[in-house]
């Protein structure tokens, strides 16, 4: 029997080996793979274990924070200022994951990015619990408030920056939403909210601001202008034919003046007027003429690729457009048909003209503090290129502010005694039979500029199909500007 | 190698054994905080003392016995307790109650080497060993077992219950090496030759049917095709080592199959275990009926090669992880490394039992032996292989690791009686080898 003891020595060897070789499937080759499958809450539990950083604003008001709770999951994230914040900071779900700021600043929130303070090591060696890093926006609480109450139930947008830094002062869209139940770690609760914010005709976790893109219609001529003025064939007293409307090419289709009239009375009209009085037809024969200047000058401030940004964005458009549709490009032009831009990308264009023709990266972070108030980390401002030449960007700057200073002009109602404002009205045309979305983008002071703003009301709100830019967006543009100049004082 | 030198060996590695299970205690009871260690190590020191006097037994009653047995099985115990302290360390907890199954274990280990002072007696018992462990075995069928987590092998007592399935297999195990050594001969005559195998008569195949039948009854009406399997195999494993017919073992993985074919066709429970095998990270299943089995491997998997440190990880997702996946835990908690390190000690046990066979020179003997290392090994990889997705999952012990009273206490009882093999075979002369002495032939080997 000797043998056969050894033989099933062997056997039984065999099959240790074969769990050994399968352990090894487990703990080394197979383990990342295996440990990352959808169903492995681990990780979650350790994220949720850590104290995640505070979301605080430059001016110190908390927009998120953890509070300790007696279940598995130890840290619930609340988002003190309700809806206020929602598109800012997102929310920190344990049924739907993160979103926004939480999402992209997960690694700083959770301590965990390559920076690692004292605080860090203290907790690694005595485990008194470990604690996230605090974020500090570049918002502004008080402009964010006062954001809110001009845009008012309409439904829209506001986005202020600094154009020196690009730093966002305000971000405002309506609808908005309240993070706090969706964070809750009751899944019941957070499942309700979100079938709530999913049911009505609007989604309010959509951040207008950002994410949905309008025809930026007349505000868009500041692009058509800026690559007129760059391609050296016009500058700001090159005279334009004034018809009411326009005959485009390949087709029996017109393009009318808004007013369905010349825009002056002398048959002819020149550049810095057609700004001023917004004329269709001047910018029309522009795109028409060169379409391609047109599609540089709206890619190098930043359509057709999604804005670097703190949180995600959706791209604008400004597509090339082929000879055989050349009509598109009458309507380029004046910010129509292909065309369209995220208010963030108008504000963008607002603070590049006031930066001097440098195209400020739009940023929401301006500090990374470690959880015993010692700032870990500064976030420099960045820039994406320069788009114009300071040449440009001054004449546009006088252009637009005579949209506003100008008796004939379309921004008047962005007035502020004492205060030189640059705007650019915008009432764009959707779809059949809707009414227009009135725009407005305008920055301030004109000789050192210190906010840009870009307002839009979709489908001119309260003033509905009657409604222009001048009339809705730009008293909104006008509330922001004169509010930031008493909080921050310049 | 004399006693004295043998028994030293065993209290010098003993010592390390309880050390590194106190050292574990400790980190785990640290892991929670540091006034945990207050209530943790008193409950290491009992299971050390427990220890101690049992190997102080073991010098008195069983000196020649091998020396490597008692510390490969302290360190797997003190190694599992340490995990299922670390999953619940409440003073009503599991991790207090496995301490006090170790101490009563320990006293079963220590009860079976005084009574039992020649295990040769056991062969004359050998029928009542066989209907007990069939009556244990099919004890759960009957209107006093209970159905526990979808498996039909429990019976409960007031607030306790027990698995008889535990203690069958030591019976039976009795019984057969008892029952072989009477008819290996007869068994093994072949009379026909097919090919290269040799085929005894066919009444000969009576037991093998029978035992095929029972191993059934255990598939379908305890719903449990682990210990199916395990009882079945054994028997396969000590026919083939008491007759080195390879045509029985070839004939009855055949019959083993058909059952588990018909079972699976026929059973809606047994493909659902098959589908979660293959399936265990679908959607529909993970969140499911492949909960537990996919925590499983991510504890394996987050554990990786060092492990998260004891009492860092996160065991305590998997549904009975004190239970049938306590493998589990050592995955997540110490990795690699630690997994291996458990199977080598296994794997030692295993080989030193089998050892002991090897060095016992008679029939009965050498097949209570490895017929009882070979069970504890088959239901080690049977076990190891579920938790680690190797074999569908079936509810079985891991010996000396999982938590439960029946599994540790049958558990010692099988190594204290292939202690006392090993003593009785390195004391006893060997009539086979001393009548050759006597001749004056050849020397031992």
């Amino acid at each position: 029997m000797q043998t056969q003891i050894r033989r099933v020595g062997m056997g039984l060897t065999v099959a240790f080996l074969a769990v050994f070789l399968q352990l090894n499937y487990l703990q080394f080759w197979g383990a990342e793979a295996i440990a990352d499958k959808p169903g492995n809450s681990r990780e979650l539990l350790r994220e949720y274990s850590i104290k995640r950083g505070d979301i605080v604003t430059a001016d110190g008001v908390t927009v998120a924070s953890s509070r300790e709770t007696k279940g598995d999951f130890k840290f619930e994230r609340t988002y003190p200022q309700g809806e206020l914040y929602g598109h800012i900071t997102g929310f920190y779900s344990l049924v739907f994951g993160a979103s926004r700021i939480e999402s992209s600043f997960n690694d700083e929130l959770l301590g965990e990015s390559d920076v690692i303070s004292m605080q860090d090591i203290r907790d690694r060696l005595f485990e008194s619990g470990e604690q996230g890093d605090n974020i500090k926006l570049t918002i502004n609480s008080e402009l964010q408030e006062v954001a809110r109450q001009a845009l008012g139930d309409q439904t829209g947008a506001v986005v202020a920056l600094d154009p020196n830094t690009g730093g966002v002062l305000a971000m405002w869209s309506n609808p908005s939403f309240d993070p706090t139940p969706l964070a809750a770690h009751d899944t019941q609760v957070a499942r309700q909210a979100m079938e709530q914010l999913r049911g009505g005709d609007s989604d309010p976790l959509f951040s207008i601001a950002t994410s949905k893109g309008y025809p930026p219609g007349s505000t868009f001529k500041v692009v058509t202008i800026a690559a007129a003025l760059e391609s050296a064939k016009y500058n700001a007293n090159s005279r334009f034919p004034d018809p009411a409307e326009l005959d485009l090419p390949q087709t029996d289709e017109t393009l009318t003046n808004f007013t369905k009239q010349p825009c002056t009375t002398v048959g002819r009209i020149d550049l810095f007027t057609a700004l001023t009085v917004s004329c269709d037809t001047t910018f029309a024969i522009i795109g028409l003429d060169i379409p391609d200047e047109l599609f540089d000058m709206a890619e190098r401030l930043g359509f057709n690729e999604p804005l670097p940004f703190d949180v995600s964005t959706q791209a604008s458009l400004a597509p090339e457009v082929p000879d055989d549709q050349a009509p598109f490009r009458a309507f380029a032009g004046i910010g129509q048909g292909n065309v369209q831009a995220t208010p963030l990308q108008m504000a963008v264009v607002a603070a590049t003209i006031a930066n001097d023709g440098v195209v400020p990266r739009p940023r929401l972070v301006e500090q990374i503090i470690g959880p015993n108030v010692d700032v870990v980390e500064d976030i420099p401002p960045e820039t994406l290129g320069r788009a114009m030449s300071t040449d440009t960007a001054n004449t546009l700057t006088d252009m637009m502010e005579a949209v506003v200073d100008d008796e004939r002009g379309t921004g008047t109602a962005a007035r502020i005694p004492g205060v030189s404002v640059a705007g650019k009205t915008g009432t764009a045309q959707n779809v059949e039979g809707a009414a227009p979305h009135a725009w407005f983008i305008s920055f301030a002071p004109t000789e050192d500029p210190q906010i840009a703003v870009a307002v839009i009301v979709e489908n001119g709100g309260s003033l509905g199909s009657e409604a222009t830019g001048g009339q809705v967006a730009a008293p909104i543009a006008r509330a922001v500007i004169e509010a930031d100049r008493e909080i921050r004082g310049w | 190698m004399q006693s004295s030198v043998r028994r030293n060996t065993e209290l010098s590695l003993l010592i390390v054994a309880l050390i590194v299970g106190a050292g574990a205690m400790t980190l785990v009871a640290l892991a929670r905080s540091v006034d945990r260690i207050a209530l943790a190590l008193p409950l290491a020191g009992v299971v050390a003392v427990a220890y101690i006097g049992a190997h102080v037994l073991v010098r008195r009653v069983a000196r020649q016995a091998d020396p490597l047995v008692l510390p490969l099985v302290a360190i797997l115990n003190a190694v599992g307790l340490a995990a299922v302290y670390r999953l619940d360390p409440r003073p009503d907890g599991f991790g207090p109650a496995q301490v006090t199954w170790t101490v009563v274990g320990l006293v079963f280990f220590a009860g079976t080497l005084l009574a039992l002072r020649d295990y040769r007696i056991l062969a004359r018992f050998k029928y009542i060993f066989g209907f007990a462990g069939l009556f244990l075995l099919l004890l759960p069928i009957t209107p006093l077992g209970t159905e526990i987590n979808g498996a039909q092998l429990w019976l409960r007592f007031g607030g306790y219950s027990f698995q008889p399935g535990e203690i069958a297999k030591i019976c039976l195990v009795i019984f057969f090496a008892a029952y072989l050594a009477d008819r290996k001969e007869l068994l093994s005559i072949a009379t026909r030759r097919l090919g290269p195998l040799h085929i005894p008569d066919l009444k000969h195949f009576g037991p093998l049917l029978v035992m095929w039948s029972v191993s059934l009854a255990v598939m379908f009406y305890e719903k449990d095709l682990g210990s199916s399997l395990l009882f079945f195999s054994i028997f396969l494993v000590m026919l083939y080592i008491a007759t080195a017919r390879i045509v029985y073992v070839a004939f009855g993985m055949a019959l083993f199959a058909a059952g588990a074919f018909v079972g699976y066709q026929a059973f809606s429970h047994v493909q659902e275990r098959v589908s979660t095998w293959f399936n265990v990270f679908d959607p529909k299943i993970v969140q499911d009926e492949g909960f537990q089995l996919a925590q499983s491997l991510f504890s394996f998997a987050t554990g990786g090669l060092f492990g998260t440190g004891l009492g860092q990880g996160r065991p305590g997702i998997i549904p009975e992880a004190h239970t049938d996946f306590v493998f589990s835990v050592v995955g997540e908690e110490l990795g690699l490394l630690g997994t291996a390190a458990v199977l080598v000690c296994f794997m030692l046990l295993v080989a030193r039992g089998l050892r002991v066979a090897l060095n016992t020179r008679n029939d009965f003997g050498q097949l209570l032996a490895s017929g009882l290392i070979a069970i504890f090994a088959i239901q080690t990889v049977i076990i190891l292989g579920g938790v680690t997705r190797l074999l569908p999952l079936t509810g079985i012990t891991l010996p000396f690791m999982s938590f439960g009273g029946s599994s540790l206490l049958s558990n010692f009882i099988l190594v204290a009686l292939v202690l006392r093999v090993s003593h009785q075979s390195a004391t006893e002369p060997d009539p086979a080898r001393t009548g050759e002495i006597l001749i004056g032939g050849r020397g031992g080997p």
